[in-house]
């Protein structure tokens, strides 16, 4: 025996450790494959998983904590960085919650505005998932090239918002602001563009021979297990089964479109990403349907044009400043919603939403007073995740890896 | 014939008579109370059923309300009938000095990492639940901190106080 072999032996490792024959791995939690904060602590036999140990937790930022101190306007920040691929879904989820706690009616073209919203957001959330998925297959073109479709996506909520990953869009009864010319000019522009782009994304990798032989098959999970683990949203749907909370329970008017759910049926990582290929088709569609239904409504009621907010909502939705500088209700209404001064009623309150990848809820309980009593996010990765092992035991290594993108699992959403 | 929330009261009520009380219905939800012990007939009962079907736990999660006695903690429910498209709220009270309820993993998979976050935050005891510990926290923690218990970090701050948020009164 060399000294240098010799000196390994001064590592103590359990008896078990020496003799059992398979590999105890870390994978994560900041490995570059996991796309965010996770940790799996994996036994592996070869390049088989046996079994794994998902922890999370590791950027919690006790959100329903901070929100039991915070006026209800401020909350909109936080739901911001829950799924960060698609803020504006959640800043309106929120919204919605408060309206249907204070029994706001919005007006129908605040509504579709937000349709547009909300679809284009999906849209940016579905292109990373996806174009994820093809990197963690090997092929990083389709991700580099949707990334700028994303970045158009950006733009227009940019031009709506003056920020792009963490919007704080909208308020409690609407917007903040009006849209604005260059807002639509540049949604057209979108939507006369993203055609190409998908078609090119889809091209690249839907018959793609590789990208089919790594996708199907890998990471499966049935429909009844799917359901058993709480799964919503696009994995849901790849497993066949149709549940939707646009047509389940309909908000912000999305009983008026009309548009079909994508759905797969074995729950592979192929089928998610067919799934999310096809709901981006879908939102393209409600984008446009929107658009006409108010052109529609400006061409009939041109006043609408100026509407982008409830006006039953003024204790809650902030005035524009301009307002504020000049009106006296606005500045009455801007000091009583800065100072905190406005009880909300008392109530419990469920409001879900579709996410980017499931239904995302708000489960508010309301004691009158300034602040929620309590809020409780219902986070759609979190419940999903769940079910990881499961779907990854017994398969390959590089499998659990492109499991886990297809999952779309957020690491904001998941720890809140 | 659709299920309605009348008809499922209706149901539940001849089935466990008395013990299920407070029905309500806001915001088209209906929601009802059920004694922590036999949480666990109901939601089989609510799972078995033919006519009910609610099998699927959309969310669980826990209340704290320090001023009712002897019934501080609250573990929610919300159950989803898929087929009938029809939710429901169920709530469980439990004594803070002994928070025991029935674990519902057996019933539902995704109650498990729920039930986990529960008793991280809140500190509810989750009887027959395999794995029963911290999940968002670290495993050192020695208490619950979503438990309205907790005053501000920095108590000189007058901003923050409940009277500055309709309440009245400091902690």
């Amino acid at each position: 025996m060399t000294e240098l072999q010799q000196h390994k032996h001064h590592i103590k490792l359990s008896e078990e450790s020496l003799q059992k024959q398979t590999t105890t791995i870390n994978l994560g939690p900041t490995h570059p494959a996991t796309h965010g904060v996770f940790q799996n602590i994996m036994e592996i036999d070869g390049e088989r998983v046996i079994e794994t140990v998902p922890t999370v937790g590791f950027i919690h930022r006790a959100f329903e904590k901070i929100a039991e101190r915070r006026p209800f306007y401020q909350i909109t920040t936080l739901t911001d960085r829950l799924n960060y691929c698609s803020s504006p879904i959640n800043n309106m989820g929120w919204h919605m919650t408060m309206e249907k706690l204070l029994k706001i009616k919005v007006p129908k073209r605040v509504e579709y505005l937000r349709v547009i919203i909300m679809e284009l957001s999906r849209i940016a959330d579905h292109l990373v998932c996806n174009s994820v998925i093809a990197v963690d297959t090997g092929a990083l073109t389709p991700f580099t090239y949707v990334f700028q479709t994303r970045e158009h996506i950006y733009e227009i909520f940019e031009e709506i918002c003056g920020s792009r990953l963490t919007t704080n869009i909208g308020r409690v009864g609407g917007f903040e602001r009006n849209f604005t010319e260059a807002s639509f000019t540049k949604l057209n522009a979108f939507i006369k563009d993203f055609p190409r782009v998908m078609n090119e994304f889809e091209n690249l990798l839907n018959r793609n021979r590789i990208f089919m032989d790594r996708c199907i098959g890998a990471g499966p999970i049935s429909a009844e297990r799917a359901l058993n683990y709480g799964f919503t949203g696009p994995n849901l749907r790849a497993t066949g089964v149709d549940y939707d909370v646009r047509i389940a329970q309909p908000y912000s008017s999305y009983e008026d479109f009309e548009f079909s759910i994508p759905v797969g049926t074995i729950g592979d990582v192929y089928d998610r990403f067919m799934v999310r290929n096809g709901e981006m088709w879908q939102s393209l569609s409600i984008i446009k349907q929107a658009l006409e239904k108010i052109q529609a409504i400006e061409k009939e009621f041109p006043e609408q044009k100026n509407i982008f907010y409830a006006q039953e909502a003024d204790h809650f939705h902030l005035p524009p400043k301009q307002d504020v500088y000049t009106k006296m209700e606005a500045l009455i209404y801007h000091f009583k919603i800065i100072m905190g001064e406005i009880d909300a009623p008392v109530g419990e309150v469920y409001h879900s939403v579709e996410g980017g990848n499931g239904e995302l809820g708000y489960y508010l309980i309301s004691d009158g007073g300034r602040t929620p009593y309590r809020l409780h996010f219902r986070r759609p990765c979190f419940i999903y995740y769940q079910a990881y092992p499961e779907m990854v035991r017994n398969g390959l290594l590089s499998d659990a890896i492109i499991t886990l993108s297809s999952l779309n699992v957020i690491a904001g959403e998941l720890d809140a | 014939m659709a299920l309605s929330n009348e008809l499922i009261q209706e149901q539940l009520t001849n089935k466990f008579g008395e013990q299920l009380t407070n029905w309500e219905q806001q915001f088209g939800l209906l929601t009802f109370t059920a004694p922590a012990e036999n949480n666990i007939e109901i939601m089989h009962y609510l799972y078995d059923n033919e006519t009910l079907r609610f099998r699927f736990l959309t969310d669980l999660t826990a209340v704290h309300y320090p001023e009712k006695t002897g019934e501080e903690l609250c573990v929610v429910y919300l159950l989803h009938n898929l087929i009938d498209n029809i939710r429901l709220r169920y709530k469980v009270y439990m004594p803070i000095s002994q928070p025991d309820v029935q674990s519902v993993t057996s019933i539902f998979s995704s109650a498990n990492w729920l039930e986990r976050e529960a008793y991280d935050f809140f500190g509810v005891n989750f009887i027959g639940h395999p794995n029963l510990s911290r999940i968002m926290n670290v495993d050192d923690m020695d208490y619950f901190p979503m438990r309205k218990e907790y005053p501000m970090e920095d108590p000189t701050r007058r901003d923050k106080d409940d009277e500055m948020f309709g309440r009245g009164g400091s902690f």
